[in-house]
């Protein structure tokens, strides 16, 4: 869907998505990584299961939801990326305790 | 890193660092006042002007000088004295202004003598079949993603919508070598002659020739379709076409992205929780807080800056980030005023920046059917609720769109309605043949954004908040 312009220098980051090695960049939201990473990154809803992706990337859709580091229901769009950080794509509803 | 604010009472607490945000902060400073500027991005700028400081789109035409002038708005800042915290989000202000911000998962409070609020537009929804679908987002995601990360379309992509944010966003994916297969514009025909007696404004404004030139630059590369009265994002757990009637004509094309855009509105939330009053606006179709001339608005001490307080672009809004700076500068510390440009410049500055207003507005008036939803359209995004959904509620009794909430959950998801409050507005109203006005809107409560159990179990309590909780 997105590809990077070849004039981003930065220096890059690697996250793990579900276990997987995703290289990003420095500055990178969570949201933004995903959706650069060509992965499928879609997560289903909490109501009806539905496949989601971000829709707004500006903080006010929630539809980027995402368990970044154990930590459920964060909305990747205001989270930039940290070298090792461990994302898990939300399936459903968040678990009690995460 | 996590910094708290160092103090615990500010004379100005300004929240959103946008343009209106960045000059109101600075203004303050320079005049004195301890100031802080509490934003909930990773970086200066808001939307307008994001990542002002560390876009890796290095080609400065590409984005504009119009964008970089953000880059000056934040120097003078930083110049001043004033404490800047990134990643704040704030989730709570009252009428006492005390306000509550949550930076790196701990909750801060602070008091503040003025507050400036400055939190800016969201873009209005833009409720069509399958806008819910993987694929489809707003145009100023897409913009977002070019210029804080340089990220551009690369599928088979559509842009839909109206509205000058647009043809900007159509000519920075097309300069950063990205691609866009169709332009579908939803501007309805009648609105060019409403427009016209405003006309005059317009055409010896700034707007006009970068406007006309950003259409020439995109008009030369895309396939532009006018008149577009209907549109669908249709797909099976992804987006795989969109599907359009233009001239009575119905089209189908296949898609990887679809954009959408019909314009921005004020972010209310966090003002009308903090109880100030906002009236429905029928130029702008959205709700207005309710402002004097120095942006002043019901609740004392609340000060409303920039597109919060009714959509009127970047330059507008760092000049009332100035305003609303230089009137808290005026009641708290007159003497230091002075060395600040004089009131009157800068309500000429305004009315400068205003120019054009009222052209624009008209011209790109979104049409009823996109925003007045039927049948299966989903309205809630966040409970899934369509506006069938909406309709049936009414027809037993719902009244308004607080009171829906009891039926149907609308505006009870973790976006609070910022998704769907004006959808529901005006589909009531228009289903009970009232105004937006006398329907009303959500009643929002803190907290404006979620925050976790635990952090605020973590919240520093004294003896009497556990007596006052605590059995025997």
């Amino acid at each position: 869907m997105f590809r990077r312009s070849e004039q981003d220098k930065r220096p890059q980051v690697q996250i793990f998505v579900d276990g997987v090695a995703v290289a990003a960049r420095q500055g990178d939201t969570v949201s933004a990584a995903l959706l650069a990473s060509g992965q499928d990154a879609r997560r289903f809803t909490a109501v009806s299961g539905a496949p989601r992706l971000p829709y707004c990337m500006m903080g006010v859709c929630f539809d980027c939801l995402v368990t970044i580091d154990g930590v459920g229901n964060r909305q990747g769009c205001l989270v930039p990326v940290a070298e090792g950080m461990q994302i898990e794509i939300q399936k459903g509803k968040r678990e009690i305790g995460r | 890193m996590t910094v708290a604010p160092k103090r615990e009472d500010y004379d100005v607490v300004v929240i959103g660092a946008g343009p209106a945000g960045l000059a109101a902060a600075a203004t303050s400073a320079e005049a004195g006042l301890t100031s802080l500027l509490l934003d909930e991005n990773i970086g200066p700028g808001g939307q307008v002007f994001r990542a002002i400081s560390s876009t890796p789109v290095t080609e400065r035409s590409q984005l504009g000088a119009d964008y970089w002038v953000g880059a000056d708005l934040v120097q003078s800042l930083r110049a001043s004295n004033a404490e800047v915290i990134h990643r704040a989000t704030v989730w709570s202000l009252d009428r006492n202004l005390d306000i509550a911000v949550s930076i790196g998962g701990a909750s801060a409070f602070v008091k503040a003598k003025r507050v400036i609020l400055a939190t800016g537009a969201l873009e209005r929804p833009f409720p069509v079949p399958g806008w819910t679908l993987p694929g489809v987002m707003t145009a100023g995601a897409a913009q977002t993603m070019l210029k804080s990360s340089g990220l551009v379309p690369d599928g088979r992509t559509v842009i839909a919508g109206q509205g000058p944010l647009l043809w900007l966003l159509a000519a920075q994916i097309l300069r950063l070598g990205g691609r866009i297969d169709r332009i579908l514009d939803t501007t309805e025909r009648g609105n060019y002659f409403a427009a016209l007696p405003h006309a005059f404004a317009f055409l010896t404004s700034p707007y006009f020739t970068k406007g006309l030139s950003m259409m020439r630059e995109v008009k030369a590369k895309v396939h532009v379709v006018s008149g577009v009265t209907e549109l669908a994002a249709i797909g099976d757990g992804q987006l795989a076409n969109v599907s359009y009637v233009a001239g009575g004509k119905r089209e189908t094309i296949s898609a990887d992205l679809l954009l959408l855009h019909q314009g921005v509105v004020p972010n209310v939330n966090l003002a009308m929780s903090a109880d100030v009053e906002h009236r429905w606006d029928d130029v702008q179709l959205c709700w207005s807080p309710v402002l004097d001339a120095n942006g002043n608005s019901s609740v004392a001490g609340i000060a409303i800056a920039g597109d919060g307080a009714g959509i009127g672009g970047a330059n507008a809004a760092g000049v009332r980030g100035r305003i609303a700076a230089r009137a808290a500068v005026e009641a708290l510390a007159p003497a230091a005023a002075a060395k600040l440009p004089a009131m009157a410049t800068l309500r000429a500055d305004l009315a400068k920046a205003e120019r054009g207003r009222v052209f624009l507005d008209t011209l790109f008036r979104p049409s009823p059917q996109f925003r007045i939803p039927s049948g299966d359209t989903i309205v809630c995004r966040c409970e899934e609720v369509t506006a069938k959904d909406v309709l049936d509620s009414v027809a037993i009794g719902a009244t308004g769109p607080n009171q829906l909430k009891a039926y149907r959950r609308t505006g009870m998801g973790p976006c609070q309605g910022r998704l769907c409050g004006l959808t529901v507005t005006e589909l009531m109203a228009q289903a009970r043949g009232k105004t937006p006005q006398e329907i009303g809107y959500y009643r929002l409560r803190a907290p404006v954004k979620p925050i976790t159990l635990a952090e605020l179990a973590a919240v520093p309590k004294s003896e009497a908040d556990i007596k006052a909780v605590v059995r025997g």
